[in-house]
């Protein structure tokens, strides 16, 4: 049944290639000879495509290659590679200066300096793949940054990475920034701006020239790795210093951003604005801070300030004290007290800059509001960041000693203060949410940290945007998540385009021999000849060539692999790994062309796209294409060699469908390109006068399949009416008076035909994607089940029309996307949980084999995944666990590839650190994909009642974990990890795949379901909660830059757009004399309001009144003026991540088609729904 | 009435035998599941392939035992009945049968599957004796071997 051997084992003892046969791609003659030899037993393979890591990096970043000498590399390997092995010595410290990666600690240094392969993971057929993998640049010339190769793509702003590394806050600062400082500067202008410095005996070490900036010029002298958990958390909170931790962790793989756009893009982190806006005073939001709702932090804490902790630089002091802490998020936080004699170097980091913000005067004393639980004046977090001197962290708690009243700690003023501030810090502040219904900020928005045990706090931890858990702290038994009341899941999305993916072949890939488990950042190496694993804890032996260091010609140091370096890591496989010869890229296109499809007309547009891209589409020269269309007969189309134009052959007999003839069916790509080209051309027209209205899905599946079934391949249908003729024929069950009902019938499908298609399709490596481009019911919840269970993809483009520009527009750009996109073939995935846990439930289309297995026919970079987890035993002695994702694929050059992802969590016994370190996010894509099953398997109200009682359940368990008095209090007391929950889930409700009482369209629905099922969780959270931007600010920036970028054009490409704060969906922030744009994944929407200034008009949109636009107005004007200029480039920024680029669509005040924005707003009443405030009203009274 | 009671209980404990001999079979194939070792449309198919007759003979034994008058035999195996049929047909439209491969591994149905393959090898295990003990009942009915006919035993020579 099966093709491939699900446990993939690889034979005992591989023989060696010898003489470089390990070359894959030919690369060795193309890139130049690096001195010291590449490792034996692996090398890394430079992919194709990406221009930016064909180079090779400039000698000077890799100070090892020198010290490595002129070493012959071992025989068996020829020395073309790109990248290899440095010594951990590496030259010393002579280098240091110039070459300061090779000074870091090993488990610090980059993985750019040491030797995983700058490989780009998308394959290289694609130029236009996406605007991912665009934009190379050469990962050498910003050395000083010594980021991972992951890390260097994102954290650097393009351009600025070389030239001027300091001031400019990237990405990585700002995701630390989120998580670390804004907790104590909550108003919304943060005043870092990367102006401080961070006087951290790491930082002076890691960074020389960084030292020089340090006022204090203390510990110098200090050498070793940094020990303590803090130190990442440290570094990270300055914006500059998380510029060049190398140790990206918290998003090693967030893609590169295009050239002129800002670094830190407000879709991820909200309106992270690095200064420059002015405040609005009404936005500071008073964060609750818990009174203390954790006794043993509060001991430890007190026992930390006032035992006299060793300060940080005491690196041998530290580490002893750090391994047994419960709390690895909380302890390393601490500040010394015994620094308070010295200069605090928090306060510098906390200190604005004052050129930038000056304090405003603050009233000493603020009684908390009536009402605030555990709450702070508003004005408090500013004091504190305002206040804080240079000089003295104990100092400032005195000059507001009355400013945390009711503390239990009241009499010791310093303490409190010092508790509410690490508190916030580490994230474990509370929010009334009846008191804070602006909650959308900067602060809650960033996902939670992982937070490692020192042993692995250095292990680069998979990127939260290819594999994040609804946890980021693992409760250690069931009875304690069951108390949380949270779900414990992964949402995952493995086969992401990222811009550099460690690639490496090696002779035998390193797994434990009894769960086979790849040998990641987190195993635990007994010595230098076992390690442990960390899901099964069995003790494996290493190979010998795996513990040989290439770059020193020695033995043992392990720690300097690929694998043990980089959470997500590609193999190349070898063949064991397959059953069969990796099969050719193989297409098959099944065009509907009954009366219904011509009258919509997609197959003009589909073909022209295909036409247009067919040399784009992956593949190499065995690469094999066929056409079918069906109305109520199957005609196929022959392009044998010799014939000069496609022949037709229609098959009458659908009942009992055959293959017209063996061969010339499926042909070459290469070698008849003009057939198809002409057959691209023809069908269209071929078609249009036909009149038959009937549709043989059944028919002309069952013949793709037989086509397909000797290699496996791809099935793309276009569909655009219901099924009538043959096998799998379909009645209509809609009815179309009772969109709008309570309870939603007919979301199940109504025959098994397809399902049992689909896992036939299965089992023959064959995955079938769906078009529905349906102008009526066309039942997409049967139908679209080719797709659920074949690994497919699903698009809906309901009622698609080609006189319909904006359509077809939006139809070309998803096909485009489709055709060129990236493609795995016969896939398989397997989820490894460490032993104790296991999958539960799998979410997205696939189709389950075993426990853990998914059988994927094709895998394609947009699809995402989710599993709940379960508990099989406790974990009390587990200190982390870990999830490892392995996809098995073959690219469409014919290789076979594993791609592994691994994350690490650390346990906890402590249930108020559950709920605090809940990723809502993750939280709300794994309850849709729950709903969705609940609402297919049970009814819609039923899924609806889910979600509101899971808020409710979360916020009672979080009630009674925090101690809190019972009984109605007119407060919502939530962790500001679960802040946002009310308002997601209260968007999911609204969502047209879960609201009642509104006009939906059934397929429309169970199109939003599939999404909800299958989106990866960035996109689904667009789609759920849409983002909502005022873009005045935008305006007015492009105005002042107006005279400035006069002078010099070149500078004008360099600058980084304002950050916009995101504001929440409700009416109450749109206002007449603003324009907004709100971004829901595939559509981005204008709206213009009535009063807009005629000059803003002019400039933006090229109209010189809102009475010019239309109802229906798509696509952004083209207008030469700095503002249209800087406005495509805020698009072209929110698009960035997307798959393809979203539709623009410009709605007026009074426009007709204001209702699909209104819709949107979410946080708002509508006729048959609560408003958000109503719905935190209702939650409250039903938390006891 | 038309079969005499030793024959029903004769066909009554044959097909229990049958049963349980197919239900060990499910729990391998299960088993074998939950290893790996088999892949879950195979299991299915192996399994639903049997889910018919399996019904089949219960509700015929069923049937056969209301015949006879054996109003306790056959309000015992009711209950066993009445799931099975109700088992059958909660199915949702798009199912391909009890074990459906698409959800086995999810959900937790795996384990749910095996749970009742359990009870049911307990039950068939338990109506076994009991059927067995009609049986030898049903034998020994009328006094077979004339015990109490003092004439025809013979109890000196």
């Amino acid at each position: 049944m099966s093709t491939y051997n699900p446990n993939f084992v690889p034979p005992a003892h591989a023989p060696m290639p010898l003489n470089g046969n390990n070359f894959v791609n030919g690369v060795q003659g193309s890139v130049p000879q690096q001195p010291g030899g590449p490792p034996p037993g692996q090398q890394y393979i430079p992919q194709k495509q990406p221009q930016q890591f064909q180079q090779p990096p400039p000698a000077a970043a890799f100070p090892g290659a020198g010290a490595a000498g002129n070493v012959p590399p071992p025989q068996q390997f020829k020395s073309g590679n790109t990248n290899q092995f440095l010594p951990p010595t590496s030259g010393a410290a002579t280098p240091l200066q110039q070459l300061p990666p090779s000074t870091l600690p090993p488990h610090l240094r980059p993985p750019t300096v040491n030797g995983p392969p700058i490989t780009n993971g998308s394959n290289g057929a694609s130029s236009a793949n996406s605007s991912r993998t665009a934009s190379p640049r050469p990962i050498g010339a910003a050395p000083q940054y010594a980021q991972g190769p992951i890390a260097a793509a994102l954290n650097n702003p393009p351009l600025a990475s070389g030239l001027r590394p300091s001031p400019q806050p990237t990405h990585q600062s700002l995701t630390n920034l989120t998580s670390n400082l804004e907790n104590l500067n909550l108003n919304t202008t943060r005043a870092n701006g990367g102006t401080s410095v961070l006087p951290q005996p790491q930082t002076q070490l890691q960074y020389p020239p960084l030292t020089q900036k340090d006022g204090r010029g203390v510990a110098s002298a200090q050498t070793g790795p940094p020990q303590f958990n803090d130190a990442k958390s440290l570094l990270a909170a300055s914006g500059e210093a998380a510029a060049i931790v190398p140790n990206a962790m918290a998003t090693p793989f967030s893609v590169q951003k295009p050239p002129n756009l800002a670094p830190n893009p407000a879709k991820m982190y909200g309106s992270a604005s690095v200064g420059s806006r002015p405040t609005p005073a009404g936005q500071r939001i008073p964060y609750g801070v818990p009174p203390p709702t954790n006794p043993e932090q509060q001991s430890q804490q007190n026992n930390n300030l006032q035992n006299a902790p060793p300060p940080p630089r005491a690196g041998a002091v530290w580490p002893p004290s750090l391994p047994n802490v419960a709390a690895p998020g909380a302890q390393p936080m601490m500040p010394p007290a015994q620094q308070t004699s010295q200069t605090y170097p928090y306060s510098q980091v906390y200190q604005p800059a004052p050129q930038q913000q000056p304090p405003p005067p603050q009233p000493a004393v603020q009684p908390p509001p009536p009402g605030m639980f555990g709450t702070q004046p508003a004005g408090a977090p500013l004091q504190y960041q305002a206040q804080a001197p240079p000089q003295g962290y104990g100092q400032h708690p005195q000059q507001q000693p009355q400013s945390a009243p009711g503390g239990p700690y009241g009499t010791s003023a310093p303490l409190n203060v010092a508790q509410q501030g690490f508190s916030r810090l580490w994230g474990q502040d509370t929010i009334d949410l009846m008191q804070n219904r602006h909650i959308l900020t900067p602060a809650t928005l960033p996902p939670p940290k992982v937070v490692l045990h020192n042993q692995f706090h250095e292990s680069i931890n998979c990127s939260p945007s290819i594999m994040r858990c609804t946890l980021t702290k693992i409760p250690e038994s069931n009875s304690l998540l069951q108390k949380s009341r949270l779900p414990l899941g992964i949402v995952i999305h493995p086969f992401r385009d990222v811009n550099s993916l460690p690639v490496i072949q090696c002779i035998n890939i390193v797994r434990c021999r009894l769960c086979r488990t790849y040998i990641n950042p987190f195993v635990y190496f007994v010595d230098s000849k076992m390690w442990k694993c960390n899901l099964c804890y069995r003790v494996n032996e290493l190979p010998d060539d795996f513990q040989f260091d290439p770059a020193t010609k020695t033995y043992g140091d392990v720690t300097r692999r690929p694998e043990v370096r980089s959470s997500t890591i590609e193999f190349i496989a070898p063949s064991e790994y397959m059953l069969r010869p990796p099969q050719p890229a193989m297409y098959l296109f099944l065009f509907d062309v009954s009366i219904i499809a011509q009258q919509s007309g997609y197959l003009e547009a589909a073909c022209a796209v295909l036409n247009r891209h067919l040399d784009e589409m992956p593949g190499d020269a065995r690469t094999q294409v066929g056409f079918i269309c069906f109305d109520s007969f199957v005609h196929f189309y022959s392009m044998a060699e010799g014939l000069n134009q496609p022949h037709e052959m229609t098959l009458l007999d659908i009942e009992d469908p055959f293959l017209p003839r063996p061969d010339s069916l499926l042909v070459n790509l290469k070698e008849c390109k003009e057939l198809v080209r002409d057959l691209l051309k023809q069908l269209p027209k071929r078609f249009a006068h036909t009149h038959d209205p009937g549709s043989a899905l059944g028919a002309a599946l069952q013949v793709a399949f037989k086509l397909m079934q000797a290699s496996g391949g791809r099935i793309t249908v276009f569909q655009s009416c219901l099924p009538n003729k043959g096998p799998g024929a379909l009645e209509p069950r809609e009815d179309p008076n009772n969109r709008s009902a309570k309870d939603v019938a007919h979301l199940n499908p109504a025959t098994d035909f397809y399902k049992r298609f689909a896992l036939e399709c299965s089992g023959y490596q064959i995955a079938c994607d769906l078009f529905l481009m349906n102008q009526q019911y066309s039942d997409m919840a049967t139908i679209s089940g080719i797709s659920k269970h074949s690994g497919g993809c699903v698009h809906h483009f309901p009622l698609y029309q080609k006189t319909k520009p904006h359509m077809v527009d939006s139809f070309r750009s998803c096909f485009k996307r489709y055709l060129t996109r990236k493609i795995g073939f016969e896939a398989v995935m397997r989820i490894r949980c460490t032993r104790g846990l296991q999958v539960h439930t799998f979410h997205g289309n696939f189709f389950v084999r075993s426990t853990d297995l998914l059988s994927l026919p094709n895998v394609n970079p947009d699809a995402g995944y989710g599993m709940q987890i379960s508990y099989e035993e406790s974990l009390t002695d587990a200190k982390t666990i870990c999830f490892q994702a392995a996809l098995l694929y073959t690219n469409s050059e014919g290789e076979r590839r594993i791609r592994v992802h691994t994350v690490c969590l650390p346990v906890t016994a402590s249930l108020p650190e559950v709920m605090h370190s809940a990723d809502t996010e993750a939280i709300i894509g794994l309850l849709s994909k729950m709903a969705v099953d609940r609402s297919v398997a049970s009814n819609l109200s039923d899924a609806r009642d889910a979600f509101i009682n899971a808020t409710i359940d979360v916020y009672n368990a979080f009630k009674i974990a925090q101690n809190l008095p019972s009984g109605q209090s007119g407060q919502l007391i939530a962790p500001r990890s679960l802040a946002l929950l009310p308002l997601y889930i209260l968007g999911l409700l609204k969502h047209p795949a879960f609201r009642v009482g509104t006009s939906t369209r059934l397929d429309d629905r169970v199109y939003a379901m599939d999404c909800m099922k299958t989106l990866p969780l960035d996109q689904l959270m667009m789609y759920v909660y849409p983002e909502l931007y005022k873009i005045d600010a935008l305006i007015y920036h492009a105005r002042n830059s107006n005279i400035s970028s006069n002078q010099d054009d070149d500078e004008d490409e360099d600058e980084p757009l304002p950050e916009l704060p995101r504001l929440q969906l409700s009416a109450e922030h749109l206002d007449s004399r603003s324009i907004f744009l709100m971004d829901c994944g595939t559509l981005i929407m204008i709206y213009v309001g009535l009063n807009v200034p005629p000059d803003v008009l002019e400039a933006v949109l090229g109209i010189s009144s809102t009475a010019e636009l239309g109802d229906y107005v798509y696509g952004l004007p083209n207008v030469v003026s700095n503002e249209n200029d800087v406005l495509k480039r805020f698009i072209l920024r929110l698009n960035y991540d997307k798959p393809y680029s979203a539709l623009v669509q410009i709605i007026r005040d009074t426009s007709t088609a204001k209702g699909q924005f209104i819709e949107r707003l979410t946080d708002d009443r509508s006729e048959s729904s609560l408003s958000y405030y109503e719905f935190l009203q209702h939650i409250r009274a039903q938390v006891k | 009435m038309f079969l005499p009671e030793t024959a029903t209980f004769c066909i009554t404990l044959l097909v229990y035998g049958a049963i349980l001999l197919l239900l060990i079979y499910y729990v391998l194939t299960l088993a074998d599941l939950e290893c790996d070792y088999l892949n879950a449309q195979e299991c299915c198919r192996r399994l639903n392939f049997w889910v018919i007759p399996k019904f089949g003979s219960h509700a015929l034994l069923c049937v056969l035992l209301l015949l006879g008058g054996h109003w306790v035999m056959f309000l015992l195996n009711l209950p066993m009945v009445i799931w099975l049929f109700y088992e059958l047909h909660r199915q949702r439209r798009d199912s391909l049968g009890v074990y459906d491969p698409v959800d086995i591994h999810s959900r937790g149905l795996l384990k749910v599957h095996l749970r009742n393959c359990m009870i049911y090898l307990g039950y068939y295990f338990v109506m076994f004796f009991v059927g067995l003990y009609c049986l030898i009942s049903s034998l020994i009915k009328g006094d077979p071997i004339k015990r109490y006919e003092d004439d025809e035993i013979v109890t000196d020579f």
